[in-house]
């Protein structure tokens, strides 16, 4: 019988058939607990995939097209190398804006470390010039050369040495949350191959005279497949709800007035998580699927 | 139905079975016989494809059964009843459902069905045991139900393996008389038994043939009773 053919004998069920394997108490509970602990765990390492996921790209998209350069220069130089630093940004492509801070933009910034009353005209605070790039960003090797020209106490910093560990690192977090996923299924899959085996050795009676009375392979297969697969299936539906109101009911970042982004999902992503009850059922399917029939050549 | 031409089965280098060359015809009836450890069950099983020849060659039906691969063994196992002597079931199915488990295996529709096992369950006897589980019946019951659910199928081979090794005389006589009266209605018979009481009382009631094996060798087909 061919896979889909399987799949839909599965989903259309077949009352006398399932009654060939006995409702043992012990693996399935086992299974179901297993399920749902797994499918528990899933949901948190989605949060942290999708959160870091959402933190890497705003982090990108925040640092990625803004520069800024410093300006160090004698007082009577201040305004005159400023004029020539905004007019070679003009005539720089992929400089989509660029304007010098002001007084106060600059207090306010350094405000976090020096308190509001900071006397910014008395201290030799370096000119600060904010460079909006546009989509094609502008090259920073040659706009640095033409700022040694034009304004040599210029120092052009682009964010980048910044921006790449904080997106590298925020891109790993991303990935181990793949890993842990991958491995929480591939932990369901051994634990559910591991019961159903169990599940399969003590019912070998079963198997023994299923096959004497003329049951094929997928017939006996099917019922194995159809039990685990139901258990794998309500145990991680159990798990995905457990975990989605834990993660529902977590503390706001924002509240805390954290910098990171809150571990959950947002919108549409809160549909992701229903998605872990139908992958535990597949990988219950086919570990399943292959531990019955490994059983069943052993057996003519 | 069976043809065995030159077959042999066994292990390395030490034959169970050797030499078997014989052909079970349609509406026969067979004792196979010879001591235990003779070979009968090992015949048995290469008759229902459970064990394949490793020398000659066994049809079952017309086929060739080392090309049988697994959906055709089972297939091919719908026509033919098997009763062992430590008869299996599904334990925690009432024997009703153990009976039917065949047609239930090959997607009969059990409403039609319901009449024909009331009437089988009568013909065996075990109409007032229908609901009750397999640890639950006698050592007759268990086999009667065997029977039962060897020929739910109206299966064209019914090969026996000591049926009656767990039963008292009056019960394996009754069981005897089942197979003789499935014989009568054309079923091809095969029992393997070293009961040679059990082969003369079914003297009367059939033609049978017997086969007796010995170290692996058939050494006498075809003696009438």
């Amino acid at each position: 019988m061919s896979i889909p053919t399987e799949v839909i004998a599965l989903l259309r069920g077949d009352a006398q058939a399932d009654r060939i394997v006995p409702r043992a108490g012990q693996t399935a509970r086992l299974t179901l607990a297993v399920s749902a602990a797994m499918a528990f765990l899933a949901v948190f390492a989605l949060a942290l995939s999708l959160a870091t996921g959402r933190l890497a790209d705003r982090w990108s998209q925040a640092l990625a097209q803004s520069a800024t350069i410093r300006l160090s220069a004698a007082e009577d130089q201040v305004e005159i190398q400023t004029r020539a630093i905004l007019t070679v940004l003009r005539q720089t492509p992929g400089v989509a804006a660029a304007r010098a801070l002001s007084d106060d933009e600059q207090r306010a910034l350094l405000a976090p470390w020096f308190g509001p009353d900071l006397p910014v005209d008395d201290l030799p605070v370096p000119r600060l010039i904010e460079i909006i790039e546009d989509d094609r960003g502008f090259d920073a090797t040659g706009l640095r050369q033409r700022l040694a020209a034009e304004a040599p106490g210029a120092v052009l910093d682009d964010h980048t040495r910044w921006r790449r560990p904080l997106v590298a690192a925020a891109d790993r977090l991303r990935l181990l949350g793949w890993v842990s996923m991958s491995l929480i299924l591939g932990a369901t899959a051994a634990m559910i191959t591991l019961a159903a085996q169990a599940s399969l050795a003590s019912n070998l009676q079963v198997l023994r005279v299923m096959r004497l009375v003329g049951a094929q392979d997928s017939y006996i297969a099917r019922a194995f497949v159809r039990r685990f697969t139901h258990r794998a299936l309500s145990g991680a539906a159990l798990g995905t709800g457990l975990g989605m109101l834990a993660i529902a009911v977590l503390p706001r970042a924002a509240q805390e007035g954290a910098f990171l982004t809150g571990l959950g999902f947002q919108g549409l992503a809160w549909l992701w998580p229903l998605t872990i009850p139908f992958l535990a059922a597949v990988t219950a399917f086919w570990a399943t699927r292959l531990a019955a029939l490994r059983t069943l050549k052993g057996l003519r | 139905m069976i043809d065995m031409q030159d077959a042999a089965y066994g292990y390395g280098a030490e034959p169970i079975l050797s030499a078997m060359t014989l052909r079970l015809a349609p509406g026969s009836f067979h004792f196979l016989t010879g001591p235990s450890g003779s070979g009968k069950t090992t015949f048995l099983k290469l008759c229902y494809g459970e064990l394949i020849t490793t020398q000659g060659s066994l049809a079952i039906f017309g086929q060739d059964a080392a090309t049988l691969n697994r959906d055709r063994i089972a297939r091919t196992r719908q026509r033919i009843g098997v009763v062992h002597q430590d008869c299996e079931f599904l334990d925690h199915l009432p024997i009703a459902e153990n009976i039917a488990l065949p047609l239930t295996v090959a997607g009969r529709d059990m409403t039609q069905s319901v009449a024909n096992l009331r009437e089988l369950m009568a013909w065996v006897g075990l109409t007032s045991r229908a609901s009750a589980h397999p640890p639950e019946l006698s050592g007759g019951e268990r086999q009667r139900a065997a029977l039962a659910r060897a020929i739910i199928m109206d299966p064209e081979l019914i090969l026996a393996d000591e049926p009656t090794g767990n039963l008292d005389w009056d019960l394996s006589l009754r069981l005897l008389q089942l197979l003789c009266e499935l014989n009568r209605m054309g079923k091809t018979i095969v029992i393997a038994t070293h009961d040679l009481a059990l082969i003369r009382a079914a003297k009367a009631q059939v033609q049978a043939r017997v086969l007796r094996i010995a170290a692996g060798k058939l050494v006498a087909a075809g003696a009438n009773l």
